[in-house]
């Protein structure tokens, strides 16, 4: 499968760091965006937090490595992890592949849900970009 | 370009050593075919339980390759064509100093004298190499104005791991418990995992717009937790940190130690020096400043020089000079009696072929000369930039901070993956086939899609002008069809590899037969 076409889904909320929250239920769905699975390149291997960990808005929860470098993944919000993606790590490349689908990082149960105000809209974030 | 790279269309065709069948040593194998025959025995043979305990000895032959020598020599004769080295052409890798190196030391180096020294012969038997040493440590002293110096660490990365390992010492001996280090962002990666290693936590310090240290961040981050600052100046974007003085101040005011990364010394030998800079601790590279054939994982040399008050911690043995005082010769002897030292850091006294090298380089170019070496290396570097900076080329590579640079540059091809669809690694695939050793790439890591450029000073014009000629072409050919690029190399003894199921599925073993 190849790498996805660059895209901004609406319903998602856009970090700075380039990863991107959907609300699920009674929980949230953290990932990387387009943009960032496309500076970092071919994904080769996912170190993920365990579950039950406490993560904190703006600090790194995990690492993911590509053919380049290892890059830190920002928390677009604290919380609580419920749940770790186990298909990024038998297959790291669905991060390319899917970024907002197959390739989802980490379900979380949120402490402090008005963090998500400081957030960008699919808009805003596309103008961020513009501006990078 | 190489012989059978002509492939302005895209399309693959093989060169020769593309075709070549590719075998293991092992595979060449083939049972009782020999190299070397002894001669028949010429003394009263023993058993071998008398030499050899049983429980000592394999219960199965080694599996060694059976093989002639002519097929030997044809084997890594031809592995050895198919590698790219600085002796068949530019290799202007980025924070790497691939500077040439002068065959008068490969011969000084084969004297039997230093080839053929045992490691452990006593000083009193080794006091010719003693002294070459104790001299090096002398001239690395002067070269980075720090008086004390040891030769052991091996390595760039090993060198930090010691000055490092000598900061938790000195704070330990004053009672002081510290745990994190300080590094810029544009850091060299070995400097967060010696940290690591070493058992401290890291924390970032940000750049400037220009590309310098941001000093607000480092006075916020600059508590009396922090141990240590590790900074490269200049840095990996090839700029020279002009507030090198307040960034000491800040750092001892605050307590820590101030720790030099010498990966790029090649821009200021003969210049500036770090221990006048206010730094405590320097570790040279001396496969890169001071020429060594390296590229291929060593061996190298990492000596470090630290300040007066780091000096009672450093490694053991130190090498001592003893006068007569009646003008005889003087005696060198090792020291290992030193209380505070953190011991040794490594077996013997470090990879001495390198220091006779290295050795032979200083006392070659002189210290004017190895200012005149850096010099042309800043000179030669803001050649090649001045050449990459023409419209042609600049609006796709722009520099990523600054103006002008030291020894190295950095540019982004950003705007070239944008506008032309094709990224720094393609271009870099690309090069290849114009016969260069790509520059680093992607790295530093906040350049987006960063292209780290060091000629250094042994490169004659002409080599920089084609050089800055073949990326201007490859530009061009990208704006007809961006999937040569993408495609290449295709003049290389292996096509482009997959560097991504490399590392996902690594396969790192090779079956002994077959």
């Amino acid at each position: 499968m190849p790498a996805a076409d660059e895209s901004y889904p609406a319903d998602l909320r856009y970090h700075p760091e380039h990863d991107w929250v959907r609300a699920d239920g009674d929980e949230h769905v953290f990932g990387i965006t387009w943009y960032a699975q496309d500076a970092l390149g071919e994904v080769v291997y996912y170190d993920p937090p365990k579950v039950g960990d406490t993560i904190t808005k703006d600090s790194s929860y995990g690492e993911l490595e590509s053919v380049k470098a290892v890059s830190d993944i920002f928390a677009p919000a604290s919380g609580e992890v419920t749940a770790v993606n186990p298909a990024v790590n038998d297959r790291p490349e669905v991060v390319n592949e899917d970024p907002y689908g197959a390739g989802w990082l980490v379900r979380v149960k949120l402490s402090d849900p008005s963090e998500l105000d400081s957030l960008m809209d699919e808009p805003a974030y596309r103008a961020y970009l513009a501006g990078l | 370009m190489s012989a059978g790279a002509q492939t302005p269309n895209g399309v693959a065709t093989q060169t020769p050593q593309q075709r070549e069948e590719v075998t293991t040593i092992y595979e060449r194998s083939r049972p009782g075919r020999r190299a070397f025959s002894p001669p028949a025995l010429d003394v009263p043979e023993r058993p071998l339980d008398e030499l050899l305990p049983e429980r000592l000895r394999r219960a199965a032959p080694p599996e060694l390759p059976e093989i002639a020598e002519p097929e030997i020599v044809r084997h890594y004769n031809g592995l050895s064509k198919r590698n790219f080295d600085l002796d068949s052409g530019f290799y202007p890798l980025g924070s790497c100093t691939m500077k040439h190196n002068p065959k008068l030391h490969e011969r000084v180096a084969a004297l039997p004298g230093n080839a053929r020294l045992h490691p452990l012969q006593a000083p009193a038997r080794a006091q010719g190499a003693l002294e070459l040493m104790w001299n090096l440590e002398r001239a690395l002293a002067e070269v980075s104005g720090l008086p004390h110096v040891s030769l052991q660490p091996s390595a760039g990365s090993h060198g930090e791991l010691a000055g490092v390992l000598l900061t938790r010492a000195y704070h330990a001996d004053r009672g002081d418990e510290r745990t994190l280090v300080l590094t810029p962002d544009t850091a060299h990666g070995t400097n967060p995992a010696t940290v690591t290693m070493a058992g401290y936590e890291v924390v970032k310090v940000g750049t400037s717009p220009d590309g310098g240290v941001d000093l607000e961040d480092l006075r916020r981050k600059a508590d009396d937790r922090v141990a240590c600052l590790m900074l490269t100046n200049p840095n990996t974007l090839g700029l020279f940190d002009p507030n090198i003085e307040e960034i000491a101040r800040i750092t001892h005011d605050a307590g820590a130690t101030l720790y030099y990364d010498g990966a790029n010394l090649n821009a200021v030998m003969g210049i500036s020096r770090p221990g006048d800079m206010g730094f405590d601790i320097v570790h040279f590279n001396l496969h890169k400043s001071f020429t060594q054939p390296h590229g291929g994982g060593g061996p190298g040399a990492g000596p470090i020089a630290v300040s007066d008050r780091i000096e009672p911690y450093l490694m053991v043995p130190r090498i001592v000079r003893t006068d007569d005082g009646e003008g005889g010769a003087p005696r060198f002897d090792l020291e290992e009696e030193r209380p505070k030292s953190i011991g040794r850091l490594r077996g013997f006294q470090g990879n001495y072929g390198v220091f006779v090298r290295s050795y032979a380089y200083i006392c070659s170019l002189g210290a004017e000369g190895l200012r005149e070496a850096s010099e042309i290396a800043v000179l030669n570097a803001n050649y090649l930039l001045a050449l990459l900076r023409r419209p042609e080329i600049a609006p796709y590579l722009p520099l990523a901070y600054g103006e002008r640079c030291m020894h190295e540059f950095v540019l982004s091809g950003a705007p070239m993956k944008r506008d032309l669809g094709i990224r720094t690694t393609d271009l870099a695939k690309r090069l290849l086939d114009h016969g260069y050793h790509p520059p680093t790439v992607y790295f530093p890591l906040l350049v987006e899609e960063a292209l780290l450029v060091e000629p250094t000073e042994t490169e004659t014009r002409e080599t920089l002008e084609e050089f800055a000629e073949a990326i201007g072409a490859i530009l061009r050919e990208a704006a007809e069809d961006p999937e040569i690029a993408r495609n290449a190399p295709y003049s290389t003894p292996v096509r482009r590899l997959d560097e991504a199921a490399a590392a996902r599925t690594p396969v790192v073993r090779q079956p002994v037969r077959g």
